[in-house]
């Protein structure tokens, strides 16, 4: 592992609400290149660590840090090398397309023509042309989902975290999102979550799986289907979460 | 201090792309007008002056500020934009400020249209003028008492109805802290010091001697320090309310 190339590490990250543990000692390292597929049962932690790495909440234990920034000693720094797709791709209703796009590329830092390049770029990559000046709140689920992603990618971040990135999507619109996943993977560390296993065959070059906080499984998605007998990726997952 | 301007364009922009701007702008309108005229006996005073106009302020702020504070934070928890919002890279007081000060510029944009009751009144006489600057400011300045405890009670809750009448019973309080109902209540067992220090945290006393065309710096004070203190816990609340 060099360390040159690492984007994300997490080391012994811990959160408790009150007197529950919702996640539990994780570490991970994540490269340049790397897309890493969390997976996991729900309320298994995935959102949470996702939300600490992104400095939204705050952390109870261990630490993490974004492209050598610590997201709780230099959020700010950190904050401005990630892209952020929350669960359930937020977003301020009452704006347009552009005119959101365009809020979130300003306090980004953008302005004037790169500005204008760059909401231009992410149009055009989630073909978001046809809705440019609707409102948000008209939108459907599909659309409303690619405008997170749009802003997530905005700034051309070095790291990328996708919660839930393709749900509410139809299949040639969830086969897009992955083609953009992998297009973008080649220079950027990427974790996105997801409960479609499938997914992570398509677009992860790995797999982390947990369970109640923990890390149970941390390899490649083939070594994941090599676990089971037949190749069935649903019934892996079932050994590896129902542990207790 | 540039990302506090873009937080203020999108908010005030998020006022006019709704109704609330407009249904606001005129029912304030309509009954600091109909207020005046009527219930202050505006004509009937037979004195070139706005007295009668000013001293329906606070308890119009009392139901009008409290409907304009109570989505700032609890709206942006409910859709949790507050997630888009505080991942961004700037930091959590420069959006708490950049609010306040899209909320605040909103009620200077309604209280700036009330300008047709100057021009009647400098029609029919020849009021002090100076008089009337200073009571615009001061209606202004105790307008952004009321949205700073607005806005740090609407950070308290998700549900924009709770803000509200929290925020409406808490100006209530500030309001009438020098007046006999609320006195009344401390007299007698608590001691002199107590009663002259809530008397002197009365919102009514201070406006009305900025009405009076006094500008004492000790009220120009006790608004600004009112705006700090409550923007401050105001801040405080969100970091302690992030992901709950």
């Amino acid at each position: 592992m060099t360390t040159g190339d690492t984007m994300i590490s997490i080391d012994g990250l811990t959160k408790d609400f009150g007197s529950l543990r919702a996640v539990d000692n994780i570490s991970l390292d994540v490269q340049k290149g790397e897309v890493l597929g969390f997976l996991g049962p729900n309320g298994a932690g995935k959102s949470t660590t996702m939300k600490m790495v992104t400095g939204y909440l705050p952390i109870t234990g261990g630490k993490a840090a974004v492209c050598g920034f610590d997201v709780e000693n230099h959020p700010l720094e950190a904050k401005t090398k990630v892209g952020y797709l929350p669960e359930g791709a937020p977003l301020y209703g009452d704006m347009t397309t552009t005119g959101f796009l365009n809020f979130i590329a300003e306090i980004r830092g953008l302005s004037g023509d790169a500005k204008q390049k760059q909401v231009a770029y992410a149009i055009e990559k989630l073909q978001l042309r046809p809705v440019m000046n609707q409102p948000i709140d008209t939108l459907s689920k599909g659309f409303k989902r690619r405008v997170g992603f749009a802003q997530a990618i905005l700034h051309d971040p070095e790291v990328l975290i996708l919660d839930e990135p393709t749900d509410g999507l139809d299949p040639n619109q969830k086969h897009q999102v992955r083609e953009l996943i992998k297009e973008m993977a080649t220079d950027k560390a990427i974790i996105i979550s997801t409960h479609i296993l499938e997914e992570v065959e398509a677009v992860c070059t790995r797999a982390v799986i947990i369970a109640e906080g923990k890390i149970v499984f941390d390899d490649t998605p083939a070594n994941l289907k090599n676990r089971s007998p037949n190749g069935n990726l649903d019934d892996v997952f079932r050994e590896l979460t129902l542990v207790n | 201090m540039h990302n506090c301007w873009v937080i203020i364009k999108r908010e005030l922009g998020a006022y006019f792309n709704t109704p609330l701007a407009y249904v606001f702008i005129v029912i304030f309108l309509a009954m600091s007008g109909a207020l005046t005229f009527f219930m202050g006996a505006f004509f009937e005073r037979g004195q070139a002056d706005l007295a009668s106009f000013f001293s329906f302020h606070p308890w119009l702020y009392l139901f009008l500020i409290p409907a304009v504070s109570m989505r700032l934070w609890a709206e942006e928890r409910k859709t949790g934009t507050v997630e888009l919002l505080l991942t961004l890279p700037t930091p959590t007081w420069m959006v708490v400020i950049g609010k306040f000060l899209a909320a605040w510029a909103f009620i200077g944009i309604a209280l700036l249209l009330t300008f047709p009751l100057w021009i009647t009144v400098n029609y029919l006489g020849s009021p002090d003028n100076g008089v009337i600057v200073a009571s615009y400011l001061g209606s202004l300045v105790m307008a952004g008492g009321y949205l700073a405890i607005g806005s740090c009670l609407s950070a308290v809750t998700k549900n924009q109805v709770i803000a509200f009448i929290l925020t409406a019973v808490v100006c209530f309080l500030f309001l009438m802290s020098g007046v006999e109902l609320v006195q009344s209540f401390f007299q007698g067992w608590a001691p002199a010091f107590v009663l002259e220090a809530l008397a002197s945290m009365s919102f009514l006393t201070h406006f009305n001697t900025i009405v009076r065309g006094v500008i004492d710096l000790r009220d120009v004070v006790f608004f600004g320090s009112i705006i700090g203190v409550f923007l401050y816990i105001n801040a405080a609340v969100i970091d302690l309310t992030r992901g709950s």
